[in-house]
């Protein structure tokens, strides 16, 4: 196996008395799609904090390409080539989508620290913004302010600025949440022209979409890592049927 | 993308007025129009905290006033001060203010920035009322307008009001041309992004204290200049010029004038500026007068009057608007 791109070793995040990751170990090999799935409250968002800088780990470490990344700041974990999707939708609602996703490419430049030229002359910034829209399929939306969207076009959009960043490794947060059936087909053809040459980290509650792109499956419970591996091993093992897969809830 | 051709011209037209008017209007308006267009630049300074980075400071007096006690220190009994001298001087005194102050203002969000800021002025204020050297309470006169030459040739008589106005007028122009040309450039783009959602432009790749401590030291510095010209033009300073008092009326400017254009603070300081004018005399009871002023705007024009002219305009998207040039 190759080397991994991103690896935590006995990752902590403790609120109070509550461990929402409980010393997590876990590699993710290069350019394959590893999903992380788990009941609510099980931490996977919370280790998606950890993995952007959005939150600093009570214990343990983080290693980026060989780098280590533990409790570096969201702005250096961007600017490394780690991009995330938020659960949440976490737009700049009075801007439109083009400027949404203006901001995300813009911060590919060297700096931003400039004060004289228009930005919107700045012609490599002007395109990756562009396919950023392209690709999140919201091209037609570009000028329309994002609060005024649906939700499900600003989940898209959640992803288009994830994708202007142009980073190498994508940290997914549920992004099928909210979208219809429709919208949600498109994200999921997306992910896997993403796959072909991205590594991809992602959450979904939605056990079709999973199966449809993972490579690589972990199973989280309580903030602990109760099982990974290949898809088809997850889906028939009896421990994850009877933690989750089999509770006939499915999560969500 | 480009200002809105309506507004644009309106501002021109504004610009045409201030032009004309040394010379159809009351000598006594040509005095005070110089005061309002220096609070205009005070005020835009402010925008670009308040309305672009989303900072409402509650000390920006603090670098109106340190820069007029600069001026005040640093010109000479015998007069003749270079302006190329101490206008440099001031607004660079008052950028290592900003920054300091910013430094560790910048930390803090919400109600700490606006305490934080505070602390900072009152923090000047009382230093200058307790040094006798700088004049204490009385504060200090400024014992001549600086020299506009060049190599022994005067440019410009900034005794002369006419010539004062006109210098002023220049000023004011030219800080809302820098103001708008920061914010269209990158780095306005970055502290819009701020404003609207700091968490997720520190996560799409900005380290944005950074960007909010510069915002910070551009806005103080902008204060400065028109501390600058409010102590040359009145040729005196006081603590007062850097009291919280100060600080909360050009915030009341940024406000009722409508933050996130840079032209409705500069309104804001016209409207506010000249009521005071009027009721001044008319009344004893200005402030009360001014107070519901205040809570009528706040309650019928939630985006200032700016948002007033905008509307009667054409219905503008939610985000602080790229100011029309
Ligand atoms: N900032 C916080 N402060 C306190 N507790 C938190 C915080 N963030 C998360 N938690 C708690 O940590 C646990 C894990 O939450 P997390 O959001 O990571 O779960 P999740 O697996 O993403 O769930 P879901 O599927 O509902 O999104 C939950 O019990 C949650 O209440
Ligand atoms: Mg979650």
């Amino acid at each position: 196996m190759s080397e991994p791109i991103l690896n935590t070793l006995d990752l902590s995040r403790h609120f109070g008395a509550l461990r929402a990751v409980d010393a997590v170990t876990l590699e993710f090999a290069p350019g394959r799609v590893h999903a992380i799935i788990g009941p609510n409250g099980a931490g996977k968002t919370t280790l998606i904090n950890l993995l952007s800088g959005d939150l600093k780990p009570s214990s343990g470490s983080i290693r980026f390409k060989g780098q280590d990344i533990t409790g570096a700041p969201p702005y250096v974990v961007s600017r490394l080539g780690v991009g995330r999707s938020y659960q949440k939708t976490n737009i700049f609602p009075a801007f439109t989508c083009f400027e949404n996703c203006w901001l995300g490419a813009q911060s590919r430049e060297r700096t931003s620290m400039r004060f004289l030229r228009p930005a919107r002359r700045y012609r490599s910034v002007r395109e990756r913004t562009e396919r950023a829209l392209a690709l999140c399929g919201l091209t037609e939306r570009a000028h329309v302010v994002s609060s005024a969207i649906s939700h499900g076009e600003q989940r898209q959009l959640e992803i288009g600025m994830m994708l202007a960043t142009e980073p190498e490794l994508l940290l997914l947060d549920e992004p099928l949440a909210g979208m219809g059936a429709e919208e949600a087909a498109r994200v999921i053809g997306l992910l896997r022209e993403l796959a072909a040459d991205h590594t991809l980290i992602l959450i979904e509650h939605d056990m079709d979409a999973v199966f449809a792109v993972a490579d690589r499956l972990t199973v989280m419970v309580n903030g602990r890592v109760l099982e990974t591996g290949d898809p088809q091993d997850i889906r028939a093992s009896p421990a994850v049927q009877e933690a989750y897969l089999g509770s006939g809830e499915g999560g969500g | 993308m480009t200002g809105p051709w309506p507004l644009r011209l309106t501002l021109l037209a504004a610009v045409g007025g201030l032009a004309v008017f040394p010379w159809v209007g009351d000598p006594f308006y040509v005095e005070l129009v110089i005061h309002l267009m220096i609070l205009g630049i005070f005020a835009m300074s402010l925008d670009l905290l308040m309305g672009y980075t989303g900072l409402v400071s509650f000390g920006h007096a603090a670098f109106f006033g340190i820069s007029g006690y600069l001026l005040a220190l640093m010109t000479p009994e015998s007069g003749g001060l270079s302006i190329w001298l101490a206008l440099p001087v001031c607004l660079a005194g008052t950028a290592v203010a900003a920054l300091v102050v910013g430094w560790f203002s910048v930390r803090t969000s919400g109600i700490y920035f606006i305490m934080i800021t505070l602390a900072f002025a009152q923090m000047a204020f009382f230093f200058f009322v307790e040094h006798q050297d700088f004049g204490g309470t009385d504060g200090l006169f400024v014992a001549d307008k600086p020299f506009v030459g060049f190599g022994g040739w005067q440019l410009l008589d900034l005794r002369d009001e006419h010539s004062f106005y006109f210098f002023t007028l220049g000023l004011l122009v030219v800080t809302y041309l820098l103001l708008a040309m920061i914010l269209r450039a990158p780095f306005g783009q970055v502290i819009r992004g701020i404003r609207a959602n700091e968490a997720r432009t520190r996560a799409l790749g900005y380290p944005t204290q950074r960007y909010k401590l510069i915002s910070f030291v551009i806005a103080g510095t902008f204060a400065g200049l028109a501390g600058f010209l409010e102590a040359a033009h009145t040729e005196y300073v006081s603590p007062s010029h850097l009291g919280w008092h100060e600080s909360g009326l050009v915030l009341m400017y940024v406000i009722l004038g409508g933050m996130g254009t840079l032209y409705g603070p500069v309104l804001g300081a016209f409207v506010m500026g000249l009521l005071h004018d009027q009721f001044q005399d008319l009344t004893e009871h200005f402030n009360l007068v001014m107070g519901f002023f205040v809570i009528a705007v706040v309650l019928f024009l939630p985006d200032g009057v700016a948002g007033l002219v905008a509307r009667l305009g054409r219905a503008r998207g939610g985000g602080p608007a790229d100011p029309p040039r």
